[in-house]
């Protein structure tokens, strides 16, 4: 059956989503002060990334930024296998820190509770915030997200893909119905 | 992507991509080891038995560790606590431990292919901690990422292994191993250590141990066990030490970066002098290191299962 | 009593007769083999598309029995013996108590009386307790019955007893059956040395333990002109050693099992306790070399070596696991396959099993000629079945052929002139 795939979110509306959330997370914080961004790899990493240098532009002062694999702390190697593992780069204490966690699509919510154990890890962050570039809704768990670039509804069937161009900048995001 | 083997009974059945699974799923492993919190839920609620019926302190603390810090429940059943020793045959034990439901077990026995004498018969993955003077694939693997972490690379690197070859199943696995992934592998040891026919493994056979050493990335010793194989095969220590050890004169022979190997524990001034065995060129304690990373990584990917769905 | 075969071809080596001919026994006897027989028998056997030939006999076989009756006994062992075609077995004295001694000879021979199923000959030991010292009462063990003698299980180690032995046993006209091989070299052994024990990291057994052993025994026996017999030979080297003895006139005669003829090392792979045996399996060349000496004459008879164990006894780590593998009911089927692969031809093979071993004994069986005993074997050279280590009809299934495809059976089993098995309808 051919799949049809929608664009729910092209270069423009990824910027702007951003760009808002990048302010959001200035306000809420009021600056930079022990901020820092950890993406979830794959795709969340290159969003934080993105988050970081938006943060920058508009504050002057770019925050750490780190990246963490949660392959080890999933609840479904029964079900999925051994899946390969990624690297966590965290090259900062998180102590204290004010974290803000990103990911680019937020579902089940199963992931997110999987990196929150794999940052409670590395320390003792003084709180943890949640920043995703869409919510699908379907959560699992009573995970809310602080920051979301657009809400997209879905049906479980349907699935949704986070594009990225060689810079690793997400240009575009499609609904893909099977 | 899952692992493409239930059990891991040696290198002979690893391709060179398995190989390489291997060892970047360790590099993953590696950097708990060095957290504060030195422990992932990975294996959370997975049990596994370290089941070893000859005594290695390392290679099963090594095991031990590595399980933990995934979160598994492990337990040691040593031949020498248990019934073995009453004449309960081995499927007899296998069996009783298999009621117990274990996920994984990890085994070390004198015998060549116990592990694979479990694996016909048991549902649980078997990892070979050693069997015999057949296979040792952990310590294989934990040389290979040893090398690989200082080498950069071990496509064309010159290896030689040096001592007993015929009785080593460090020897062996690291044969397979290294050929597979594209080393040149030199063995050289007495006449009486070398075993017929391991050239066709892919190695070149040296009785000089000069000839094996010159020019050499990495100069890996064997562990020499008189007792154990008997009192023909070798004139006297001495003798060995003077023909087949390592010291500092003959290790200037191999290229000036080269590592210097053990899989421990050594016999100082026999097969490795101590000037050697503590000089900077020895990775000793990097391979124990690493060890644990590598057996972290063979119980998280035989847990997961060989037939998995593609995520 | 009498039974006629008809239609069958009748292939007799002693009397060098390979024709359609029909056989008529009675009373136990070989009462007339000719042309279109017509007699009124009891019974009349269609042959057609059969092979006739005189009973086979199987010169080293273990029946376990006294001692270890969990493995075999005189019953089973024969029961199976009969099963696999053979109308007589030759069975090797390390029993519990060993078989040094004429009340064991003749507790062997009173029990296979009352329950065996076929002849049943047995081997005395060369040596008290086979501990390789003291000779055993030769005389009286010949006398009362015993037809050989060895220490089969294990080699006589020390030279001097080995010729003591040769130069006593040769006026009793016994030879002396000798398991060759050099303990010292064999050491902890397991499997055959080269190239696929080191892959397996098993400790190796040298052709040149039996090589060397095999070169002592042939030697004592032409220094001391006693008759040497060679058990179970496995090698190329022993083979040649054989064939050059013989040429010289010495008074050497040997034979070879189906898993010799038939097996390699490479059958080792995976551990597998059911190629385990003692001497091992060993190199394609030495396998070669056994099918050349049982064509060209060198080897004088096939000899299954039966060695049956229990499962236990099997079912274990490979360095551990017991010797040696049952064979009655496949050596039939293994050597049609020589004859298949144009090894030699059947009145040669048939020359193996019958007038082969008995001409190595003496044994006043292994021929057709009229007033012989009524010992026939009908074999159906061509019928395919699948073995099922399971269905085997001896006590042990210690067998590395399960599952294996054969082709060819025995089909029925006369001993003495009395129908003694037949095989059932084809499986
Ligand atoms: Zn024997
Ligand atoms: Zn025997």
């Amino acid at each position: 059956m051919p799949e049809v795939t929608t664009v729910i979110l092209n270069q423009a509306g990824i910027n702007r989503a951003l760009t808002r959330i990048a302010h959001e997370i200035l306000e809420h914080n009021k600056g930079t002060e022990d901020l820092v961004l950890i993406g979830i790899r794959t795709g969340g990493d290159h969003i934080a990334g993105d988050l970081a240098d938006r943060i920058a532009a508009i504050e002057g002062e770019k925050p750490p930024l780190g990246a963490i694999d949660i392959t080890m702390y999933r609840d479904d190697l029964d079900s999925r296998g051994s899946l390969p593992l990624g690297r966590t780069e965290v090259p900062f204490d998180v102590d204290g820190r004010k974290i803000v966690l990103v990911d680019d699509v937020l579902y089940t919510g199963r992931t997110i509770r999987a990196a929150m154990d794999a940052l409670i890890d590395l320390g003792r962050p003084r709180n943890i915030q949640l920043a995703v570039l869409i919510d699908r809704g379907h959560r699992e768990l009573p995970i809310r997200p602080d920051y979301v670039g657009r809400n997209v509804p879905t049906s479980r069937e349907e699935d949704v893909a986070v594009d990225f161009d060689a810079e690793r900048h997400p240009c575009e995001v499609r609904l893909i119905k099977p | 992507m899952s692992f493409g083997h239930k059990h891991i009974l040696g290198i002979e059945h690893l391709s060179r991509e398995d190989i390489f699974q291997i060892l970047d799923t360790a590099a993953g492993f590696k950097e708990i080891n060095t957290r504060a919190i030195k422990k992932v839920p990975t294996l959370r609620g997975r049990t596994i038995i370290n089941l070893f019926f000859e005594a290695s302190t390392r290679t099963r603390t090594s095991f031990e560790i590595a399980g933990k810090r995934l979160s598994a429940d492990t337990v040691n059943i040593s031949a020498s606590s248990s019934s073995v020793v009453k004449g309960e045959t081995l499927e007899d034990t296998a069996r009783n431990i298999e009621a117990m439901h274990p996920d994984i077990i990890v085994m070390r026995h004198g015998a060549s292919g116990a592990p694979h004498y479990l694996a016909e018969r048991l549902d649980c993955a078997i990892v070979n901690a050693g069997d015999g003077a057949h296979e040792h694939p952990s310590q294989a693997l934990l040389d290979l990422f040893t090398i690989r972490e200082k080498k950069g690379s071990l496509e064309g690197l010159k290896v030689a292994i040096v001592g007993d070859i015929a009785h080593s199943r460090v020897a062996r696995s690291n044969l397979y191993a290294l050929t597979r992934v594209g080393a040149e592998v030199r063995l050289a040891g007495p006449g009486t250590m070398v075993p017929p026919g391991i050239e066709k493994l892919g190695a070149e056979v040296h009785h000089d141990i000069n000839d094996a050493i010159r020019d050499a990335d990495v100069v890996m010793m064997l562990r020499i066990q008189l007792e154990r194989q008997g009192k023909t095969l070798l004139p006297s220590l001495r003798e060995f030490s003077r023909f087949y050890g390592l010291n500092q004169d003959n290790l200037k022979l191999a290229r000036p970066d080269a590592l210097v190997m053990h899989p421990g524990p050594m016999n100082r001034g026999v097969e490795i002098a101590s000037s050697v065995a503590d000089g900077p060129q020895n990775v000793i304690l990097d391979q124990v290191e690493n060890g644990v990373a590598v057996r972290m990584a063979l119980l998280y990917l035989v847990a997961g299962g060989e037939a998995t769905e593609e995520s | 009593m009498s039974i006629l075969i008809k239609n069958g071809r009748l292939i007799d080596p002693a009397n060098n007769i390979d024709d359609h001919l029909d056989l008529l026994l009675k009373d136990g006897l070989v009462a007339a083999v000719g042309k279109n027989l017509s007699v009124d028998a009891d019974e009349t056997l269609d042959a057609d598309g059969k092979l006739v030939t005189p009973g086979l006999i199987d010169l080293h076989v273990h029946l376990r029995d006294p001692g270890q009756e969990y493995k075999e006994d005189i019953a089973s062992g024969t029961a199976a013996a009969v099963a696999g075609g053979f109308t007589s077995v030759v069975c090797m004295p390390n029993t519990q108590p060993v078989n040094d001694n004429l009340a064991v000879t003749k507790y062997i021979l009173s029990r296979s009386e009352e329950v065996g199923r076929c002849r049943v000959f047995p081997v005395a030991s060369i040596t008290r307790g086979l501990k390789g010292e003291n000779l055993t009462e030769m005389g009286e063990l010949k006398q009362g019955g015993a037809v050989a003698f060895s220490d089969d299980g294990r080699p006589v180690e020390n030279g001097e007893v080995m010729r003591r032995a040769l130069e006593y046993a040769r006026p009793f006209d016994a030879p002396i059956i000798s398991h060759a091989e050099d303990l010292s070299l064999v050491g902890k052994g397991v499997m055959n040395d080269g190239f696929v024990a080191t892959e397996l990291g098993l400790k190796g057994i040298p052709w040149v333990a039996e090589d060397a052993m095999v070169a002592r025994d042939v030697m004592l026996a032409e220094y001391t002109g006693g008759h040497m017999h060679i058990a179970h030979i496995s090698t190329r080297g022993a083979v040649e050693i054989v064939r050059r003895a013989k040429e010289r006139g010495v008074r050497v005669t040997c034979e070879a099992t189906p898993h010799h003829f038939t097996l390699t090392e490479e059958a080792v792979r995976g551990y597998d306790t059911n190629a385990k045996m003692n001497p091992p399996l060993r190199t394609e060349a030495d396998r070669e070399a056994v099918r050349r000496g049982l064509a060209d004459g060198t080897i004088d008879a096939i000899a299954t070596d039966h060695a049956p164990h229990h499962r236990d006894e099997k079912n274990v780590e490979f360095n551990i696991a017991c010797n040696g593998i049952v064979g009655l009911e496949t050596a039939l089927p293994l050597a049609l396959r020589l004859v298949r692969d144009k090894v030699m031809d059947l009145p040669r093979m048939v020359a193996l099993f019958t007038s082969g071993p008995a001409d190595v004994l003496g044994l006043d069986c292994g021929s057709l000629a009229a007033g012989q005993p009524a010992d026939v074997t009908l074999i159906d050279p061509d019928c395919e079945w699948t073995l099922t280590a399971d269905q085997l009809v001896s006590k042990s299934k210690n067998t590395p052929f399960d599952g294996w495809t054969l082709q060819g059976a025995a089909i029925t089993t006369i001993v003495g002139g009395k129908i003694a098995w037949q095989r059932a309808e084809q499986q």
